[in-house]
């Protein structure tokens, strides 16, 4: 007779050490969980961005608590703040050092499109000079809102196609 | 406290050319440019202004001549009081204006911003930089003639300029510039909008009739 398998869990003496997947889900899996921001902190926005960061919002708890002021570090670049025609270019270049994946999130109205700066020093969106790939309203956004743009983030990298092959 | 005539009639008693400028706060004096340095060193040792405030320009509109004026705002710490030292400048295109870095350090950076945005080129002044906009900017933004959505410019990094295709472009105005009205009570009205919303980035705004 057939004892019914009392097990709920992955049980490794039964089923052995493994895991049928797809490399692509796996890698993708892997980056989503593990976002290291540059923060790009530039004005107030920067400040709200620090809010995430620290115990009460702890943006920790989406793995994205390591904040690298190193470009070669991260993985994705949160631009919070006015960037001025002035800063713009060292925006790029500081993009352009990061090693590839990379993301981009534009934070707060200024980010994503000049805010309230209609003026001739301030560049009118970051979108023209990287790749944006969340943008985040307000001004400043609330702490919630930038976890809220990090998790449609991972959820845009969960969903990369061909990964494995962009690797090989 | 030194009435406001009193240090008027200190400074016209040995700088005959100096004469009171209507004011509607603190005494205010005109001065021709070549004496202003040496009011000020007077203002300073011999009247206690020994705080200078601020130094600025303005730009009186394109037509208007002396189209420039430099100001300086002193105040002294011990008699609490305020003076307005204001000098026009000889030349409407390329105004100048003797440096008074030497007499107050901190003029430095003030001579380097009214530089920058108005264009004076304070003479003797150790190191005439622009302080805000970049170096190479070729506008002096808060010029009358100067739009306040700019005017296209490479970015100061032309290697970034060329990659990005990105230029330092006028920006939308959306029939702007906005202004708050004053006076009003609800704060919805009250808020800074375009006042005429006739024209924007896609209808021109009609020329004038
Ligand atoms: S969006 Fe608002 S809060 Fe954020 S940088 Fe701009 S002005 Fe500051």
């Amino acid at each position: 007779m057939v004892s019914p398998n009392t097990e709920l869990a992955y049980n490794s003496k039964i089923e052995g050490d493994l895991v049928v997947t797809r490399a692509d889900a796996v890698i993708n899996w892997i980056r989503a969980n593990s976002m290291w921001p540059m923060p790009m902190g530039l004005a107030c926005c920067a400040i709200e961005l620090m809010a995430s960061a620290a115990s009460r919002f702890d943006i920790a708890r989406f793995g994205a608590e390591v904040f690298r002021f190193s470009p070669r570090q991260s993985d994705v670049m949160i631009v919070s703040g006015t960037v001025t025609y002035k800063m713009a270019p060292h925006v790029r270049r500081i993009y352009d050092q990061m090693a590839e994946p990379k993301w981009v999130i534009a934070m707060g109205a200024c980010a994503s499109s000049g805010g309230m700066y209609r003026s001739y020093a301030t560049l009118q969106g970051v979108d023209r000079i990287v790749p944006v790939d969340v943008y985040i309203s307000g001004c400043p956004p609330r702490p919630e809102a930038l976890l809220d743009a990090l998790i449609k983030l991972q959820a845009k990298v969960q969903k990369s196609p061909g990964t494995t092959k962009d690797l090989l | 406290m030194t009435a406001p005539a009193d240090v008027f009639t200190a400074v016209q008693s040995q700088f005959p050319a100096a004469s009171a400028r209507p004011t509607l706060d603190h005494p205010a004096i005109n001065v021709p440019m070549a004496d202003a340095v040496a009011v000020l060193t007077n203002l300073r040792d011999t009247q206690a202004f020994d705080f200078l405030v601020d130094v600025t320009a303005v730009d009186w509109g394109v037509e208007a001549t002396p189209r420039f004026s430099v100001v300086w705002h002193l105040l002294s710490t011990t008699k609490h009081n305020y003076v307005r030292v204001v000098a026009a400048c000889v030349s409407d295109t390329e105004p100048v204006a003797p440096t008074i870095s030497h007499l107050w350090a901190g003029a430095n950076w003030h001579e380097r911003e009214t530089f920058d945005l108005l264009g004076v080129r304070f003479e003797g002044h150790p190191d005439l930089r622009r302080i805000l906009m970049w170096d190479g900017y070729p506008h002096h933004p808060l010029r009358k003639d100067f739009p306040l959505a700019g005017i296209d410019t490479p970015l100061p990094d032309l290697e970034v300029g060329e990659l990005t295709k990105a230029t330092a472009a006028p920006a939308p105005m959306m029939g702007g510039p906005f202004v708050a009205s004053v006076g009003e009570m609800n704060m919805t009205d009250a808020e800074p909008s375009a006042k005429d919303e006739s024209w924007n980035e896609r209808s021109n705004k009609p020329a004038a009739l």
